[in-house]
């Protein structure tokens, strides 16, 4: 499965580290690095930290909790992050 | 053209994005979940899906990410048609049709660019060829790297202390390689924070056991009897024996392929409206060709209207958002780029952000922590407003100083913050270099007010 996180929005609170330790890991005080392609018996731990990055900086294949939010059309300025 | 142009574009229209990247699919997938219907063509001259490229330089070479899936996911299906492994080769903006190398032709209704830039290559071209003198742009070049550093050199060369030169840097430290560092400027990362958090970046470079040499410039590179590179030449006649040389020095804009166009697109990006609509060379906006991402060049309403060019992840997604928003829809219904500038990066188990254009301050206060401790947050100023904010591990303060951006706060900083220390109570000068003489590709261009403006092209140092 790939995923990205958008480490503008990521402020480092390690919570997807601590539910899914085999895709992401802290690196230092606040970095995060993870596995962008992470293996599909780890579906259920990364959907679990999907839903609990407390800025939704994740996005997963069919997991994404942002997707629908880039579609409205006022959003001009506020894409700004 | 028929009545309700837009409508039946919507239905029927062909868009082609020309770069298969970052912003290429993020727009792709934005003109499908607003709606578009027609006919979509992502072309691509990399062989492979959009892929991510900030791993590259991070958890690939930490052995966290193979190289060869950093795949990004799509937030949607996009039904497109893929030409991938085929560049654009030409523009015909009257006929709008696009060249493919394979002699192909693609005819479009709207386009949108998003070509990217590429790493600009050592410049003896002899030198360049020789075997262990690396690049780190694409998903190749990182394969290429990580196998050479897996391999354990004796020495790793690192040429230019700009981000990804830094980062590199510390990963090779991390692998436990020796690795020098030549940068021109008298610090790291000086042409995008400043000689005074420059200063910061040097010291953790040093700590951490990096050879890092400063004012001086890389003459030549030397190869043995078989074609593999094994020395390094600096300007202060110090020769460096090494077997990994890792160019660093910027980047230059994918637009050769423009040339003759009538786009008003060159070194320095194509520039565009805060629409992201193209400018033709006479800067004229084109009201079919669109832009996105790092080739783009677009003015800013919170920094003067200035142009800026920004290698930015950030920034390429909202701009192919916004630009494939503005394809699809009636003037009245477009809105502007106007996103905020924002900046990642990690090395030596830092984590550096920015929001705004730090190259813009002219002074620097830190208004909190302390650099010492590698833990702070300093702010820019430019002209009695703040301009921009970098941390080190303090990112959660960010957000803030960017509404304080947003909002045109006064600088210098007057309102109290927690962390507070007494040396962070005045302004000092932020130190940039004289910005016609960057000391490499830098990551924010700023261009004054003219799109056919071609005057500052850089011309690396040849000394
Ligand atoms: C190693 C590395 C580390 C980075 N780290 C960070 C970071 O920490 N933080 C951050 O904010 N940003 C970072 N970036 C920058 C970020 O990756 C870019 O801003 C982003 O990739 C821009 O996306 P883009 O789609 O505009 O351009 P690109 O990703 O450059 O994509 C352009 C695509 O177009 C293709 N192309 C070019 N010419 C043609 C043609 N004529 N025909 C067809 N295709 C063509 C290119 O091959 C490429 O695939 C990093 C970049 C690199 C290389
Ligand atoms: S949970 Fe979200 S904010 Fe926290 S480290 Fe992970 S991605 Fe970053």
């Amino acid at each position: 499965m790939r995923l990205v996180v958008d480490l503008n929005k990521c402020q480092g609170y390690a919570q997807c580290a601590f539910l899914a330790p085999d895709v992401f890991a802290m690196h230092g005080e606040e970095s995060l690095i993870y596995n962008p392609h992470a293996p599909e018996e780890q579906r259920e731990r990364l959907a679990r930290a999907v839903a609990a990055c407390p800025v939704q900086a994740i996005t997963a294949d069919g997991l994404d909790s942002t997707g629908e939010r880039h579609t409205g059309s006022a959003q001009g300025a506020s894409d700004a992050r | 053209m028929p009545a309700d142009y837009m409508g039946w574009l919507r239905r029927e229209g062909r868009i082609v994005i020309v770069g298969a990247s970052l912003a290429g699919l993020r727009a792709a997938e934005t003109l499908r979940a607003e709606g578009f219907a027609g006919e979509l063509t992502l072309i691509g001259d990399e062989p492979y899906e959009p892929y991510d490229r900030p791993p590259l330089s991070k958890a690939v070479l930490l052995g966290m990410a193979s190289p060869h899936h950093t795949e990004l996911p799509h937030r949607r299906e996009i039904d497109a048609k893929w030409r991938l492994g085929v560049a654009a080769t030409g523009l015909d903006l009257a006929a709008k049709r696009v060249r493919l190398a394979d002699g192909d032709e693609v005819e479009y209704d709207r386009l949108l660019i998003a070509t990217g830039v590429r790493a600009r290559p050592w410049f003896k071209e002899e030198e360049a060829r020789l075997d262990g003198v690396c690049l780190l742009r694409t998903r190749d070049d990182a394969v290429d790297l990580y196998r050479r550093l897996k391999a354990g050199p004796r020495r790793v060369f690192v040429i230019g202390a700009g981000f990804a030169g830094s980062e590199v840097a510390s990963a090779c430290r991390e692998m436990g390689l020796p690795v020098t560092v030549a940068e021109r400027a008298g610090a790291p990362l000086v042409g995008a924070l400043g000689g005074v958090i420059g200063a910061v970046a040097s010291d953790l470079q040093l700590e951490n056991g990096v050879d890092l040499r400063t004012h001086v410039t890389v003459t030549g590179l030397e190869g043995d009897a078989v074609g593999r590179v094994r020395a390094v030449h600096l300007s202060d006649e110090s020769v460096v024996e090494a077997d990994v040389v890792v160019v660093s020095l910027g980047s230059l804009r994918n637009t050769e392929w423009l040339a003759g166009s009538g786009l008003g697109a060159g070194p320095r990006g194509i520039a565009c409206d805060a629409g992201c609509r193209a400018f033709d060379f006479r800067g004229i906006v084109t009201d079919d060709v669109f832009v996105a991402g790092d080739v783009a060049r677009s003015p800013h309403a919170l920094f003067g209207y200035q142009f800026l060019s920004l290698e930015h992840w950030g920034n390429a997604v909202a701009q192919a958002q916004t630009a494939a928003h503005n394809m699809i829809c009636h003037g009245a219904d477009r809105r502007p780029h106007l996103w905020m500038p924002a900046f990642w990066s990690s090395m030596f188990g830092v984590n550096i952000k920015s929001v705004g254009v730090p190259p813009m301050g002219e002074q620097l206060m830190i208004t909190q922590g302390s650099p010492a401790e590698r833990r702070f947050v300093g702010v820019y100023g430019y002209q009695g407003r703040m301009v921009a904010a970098v941390s080190f591990d303090n990112t959660r303060w960010l957000e803030f100083y960017q509404r304080q951006i947003e909002r045109g706060a006064p600088f210098p900083v007057e309102f109290p913050t927690t962390d507070r220390r007494p040396e962070g109570r005045q302004p000092v000068d932020a130190d940039f270099p004289d910005p016609s003489l960057p000391s490499h590709g830098p990551m924010v261009t700023l261009s004054g007010y003219s799109p056919a403006d071609q005057q500052l092209v850089f011309h690396p140092a040849r000394h």
